[in-house]
């Protein structure tokens, strides 16, 4: 079946509320479709992540992750809120992002918290899904390949390939991954808070082109409108249910490669459920390091990422890039 | 991998599937795989070897009107695939390395600056630390052997077949594509078999094809195999046509031009706009290059697939012909080509006949002097009329060439040169 959604958002919000409840029924929809409600972006922060070492310290992160998704969902204790995440039953895959192998991709460690976290909300081993464009991609950023059902899986879309027929939204049209559509029943969106030579920054939105077969047709125009298009495709708008964005390690310039010189440990997680308000968010942080450093401006070099405002237009309502709109909160 | 060992499965796994094209558009994929017996002996894979035995099959050629099954599938999702296989991957010739290890390349006017790891709009042409390679050298995803006139070339070596191959990819994204699941795709996301240029000059040879074909998707993409399967061939005596967009540089043109016999280019507007909103592409280099082609003695035909309000208007087809004449001479065939509604382009009426004639009758009044329909079997405007005298010297229906009235290039009738190149 070839899926073909106009942008009406009467009709997408029947689709996305019959497809929660067909997940469940547990899931409201995000807090930005309410327009009063202010959408959360929850920074958490710890200076002494790493400890005296370069390394991350996976005690203190997850107590990060643990005040973070506390933060966000306004729940006493973590496991409360990430049972809010997902349900047991569900398959949970987590997209991570690994194209520019160890220095600059989704952490390991991080992944692996975020694992823990599921498993104490119930989820078994066989139903998380570590996941991302290639077995490659995965493999240089530190994971190991495993297809195994009985156990917690990690794969490229390679595994499984793509769907044969296209879904269309806008200026776009691609056959979207059978990982995503066949496999998870929800999506963790764990991506690195960094520059894109192409794109102007990659976060959250822009991660989820590790989720179509041709996502080198779709950086014409610094990503606009097609990575706010890609986002609209009903098997991502529908399970993608929390943003991560691994801010670890940042990097201000020279993206999507690992550039050693241009990364800064910045120590934190950005969470929120609005992929839009995360990668305003971001964007700002990534402007504020290049401005310390004495860079030009993403829009003064020509790549400011415009894609994050048409997300939030009316024909696609993905989220807030209205700073009044977004309520930043630090842990 | 080793260039000498067998090839893996994921990449040599042909399994006959529905096909979903439109059989008479002009170089669609047909159904007449040169692989199509294998399907009737209900092989879904077979080894390399397999593979050039039963393309070499004499009887192969005489078949290949009937329509047994649609290869290739699309395999996307094709299990266990290799994305990784170094027979495939050569050094492109046309790019420059940047700082940081990024990499510009200078094949196509798009000039794609990509990052280590990364690939290029066209999908197939990857940055590996700091250096640039095309990742589709002999990694043929389509093979079949076809009339030279479904290119459509009505002016070079008539009734005669080319033996017609493509790999994965492009450098545009027209939105009405009718081979889009292969020119969209990456390479390991199809279905390839490793087909050296020596191989596939002797498979045309074999199948007595005067002609290899670089068409389906976008042979500016696979520009290294071509012009390596072009030298293999003229080697044999086997000529080169290229079906293409025409969106390449000038430099990688001019040495293309040195190794090929003849160029199809889908001028597919004549406006920047569509260009622009429908091709994702740009005209301007597309025109440059054909005025490259026929200074160099390149014999050119144009393919202009009219679409249904986007680029039918009596101006656009006015200018258009104009141009043709005052930039490339009025013997250069233009043929007018009907839009059926597919890939993201369906919600369009097919094109009206009627818009199809007018065309040809705005272009035939601008002087030029072969006019043809396309993708309208039938159509008394598929054959090829005396400028002169006006009588017919190449009868076809559809794809067939009935009649030629034609002696050493001229008209059977009145001596007129006609121009082509026709042996
Ligand atoms: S050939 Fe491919 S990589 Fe090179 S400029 Fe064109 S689209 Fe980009």
């Amino acid at each position: 079946m070839r899926q073909r959604l106009e942008p009406n958002r009467r009709e997408f919000l029947k689709k996305c509320a019959a497809g929660a409840m067909l997940a469940g029924g547990t899931h409201r929809l995000p807090a930005f479709f309410s327009t009063r409600e202010k959408t959360k972006v929850v920074y958490a922060r710890d200076p002494l992540l790493r400890g005296t070492g370069s390394s991350l310290d996976s005690g203190r992160l997850l107590k990060m992750l643990d005040r973070a998704v506390q933060a966000l969902y306004a729940t006493d204790s973590p496991l409360e809120a990430w049972k809010k995440v997902a349900q047991p039953g569900e398959v949970v895959g987590l997209k991570v992002n690994g194209l520019a192998g160890r220095g600059i991709s989704t952490s390991v460690l991080l992944v692996e918290v975020v694992c823990a976290r599921l498993q104490d909300a119930g989820i078994p081993q066989k139903d998380i899904i570590i996941w991302d464009r290639l077995n490659a991609d995965l493999e240089r950023a530190g994971f190991r390949v495993a297809t195994r059902q009985d156990h917690m899986r990690c794969f490229g879309n390679d595994t499984l390939g793509y769907e044969e027929e296209l879904a269309i939204y806008g200026s776009v049209g691609s056959c979207l991954s059978k990982t995503l559509t066949q496999v998870c029943d929800a999506v963790i969106n764990l991506p690195v808070l960094k520059d894109h030579g192409i794109a102007g920054v990659t976060m959250a939105l822009k991660n989820m082109f590790g989720a179509i077969h041709n996502p080198n047709k779709y950086h014409l125009n610094i990503g606009d409108p097609y990575v706010a298009d890609v986002n609209m495709l009903p098997p991502i708008r529908q399970k993608v249910r929390l943003h991560i964005c691994d801010a670890t390690t940042a990097q201000y310039e020279g993206g999507p490669s690992y550039m050693p010189q241009w990364t800064w440990p910045y120590n934190g997680l950005l969470m929120s459920r609005d992929p839009v308000a995360l990668d305003y968010t971001g964007w700002q942080i990534l402007e504020q390091k290049r401005a310390e450093k004495g860079m030009k401006s993403l829009r003064a070099i020509g790549r400011a990422p415009d894609y994050i405002a048409t997300a939030a237009d009316a024909n696609h309502r993905l989220g807030t890039n209205d700073p009044g709109q977004i309520e930043q909160v630090e842990v | 991998m080793s260039k000498t060992s067998h090839m893996r499965k994921g990449e040599e796994s042909f399994s006959p599937k529905g096909l979903r094209r439109e059989q008479d558009a002009n170089d669609a994929l047909p159904c007449d795989s040169v692989l199509a017996s294998l399907s009737s002996l209900g092989a879904t894979e077979h080894d390399r070897r397999t593979f050039l035995k039963m393309a070499g099959v004499p009887c192969l050629t005489a078949c290949v009107s009937s329509c047994v099954a649609g290869w290739p599938s699309l395999a996307l999702g094709a299990g266990s695939a290799p994305a990784e296989d170094s027979r495939f991957i050569v050094e492109a010739q046309f790019y420059e390395k940047l700082p940081y290890k990024k990499t510009r390349c200078k094949l196509c006017p798009r000039e794609c600056v990509i990052d280590d790891q990364e690939r290029g709009y066209c999908g197939v042409r990857e940055n590996r630390g700091g250096s640039y390679y095309t990742l589709v050298h002999s990694r043929v995803c389509a093979a079949h052997i076809d009339p030279i006139e479904k290119k459509p070339l009505f002016h070079f070596c008539p009734g005669t077949l080319a033996f017609s191959v493509a790999t994965a990819g492009c450098n545009v994204n027209c939105k009405f594509c009718q081979n889009w699941d292969i020119s969209q795709s990456r390479p390991e996301q199809v279905r390839n078999t490793y087909l050296p240029p020596k191989e596939l000059a002797g498979l045309a040879q074999q199948n007595r094809c005067p002609a290899i074909a670089y068409t389906y998707s976008e042979p500016v993409v696979f520009y290294e195999y071509m012009r390596d399967a072009a030298e293999a061939g003229h080697a044999l005596g086997i000529k080169s046509v290229v079906v293409s967009g025409g969106f390449i540089q000038q430099d990688p043109l001019k040495k293309l031009c040195q190794g090929v016999d003849a160029i199809k280019v889908d001028l597919k507007a004549f406006s920047e706009k569509y260009y622009k909103e429908v091709v994702n592409g740009e005209l301007k280099p597309v025109l440059e290059a054909l005025v490259t082609m026929r200074k160099l003695g390149m014999w050119t035909e144009l393919v202009y697939l009219v679409v249904p309000t986007l680029n039918d208007s009596d101006a656009e087809f006015r200018a258009l012909a104009q141009w043709v004449k005052a930039n490339l001479g009025a013997e250069v065939p233009l043929h007018f080509s009907r839009f059926y509604p597919q890939y993201l382009l369906k919600n369009l009426p097919p094109t009206p006949l009627e818009t199809l004639e007018r065309a040809k009758a705005i272009a035939d009044a601008e002087g030029l002097h072969y006019v043809y329909l396309g993708n309208t079997p039938g159509n008394a405007a598929e054959n090829t009329y005396c400028p002169k005298c006006r009588r017919i010297v190449i009868e076809r229906i559809g794809f067939t060439v009935k009649e030629m009235h034609l002696r050493k290039g001229k008209c059977e009738y009145c001596q007129q040169a006609i121009a082509g190149v026709w042996q």
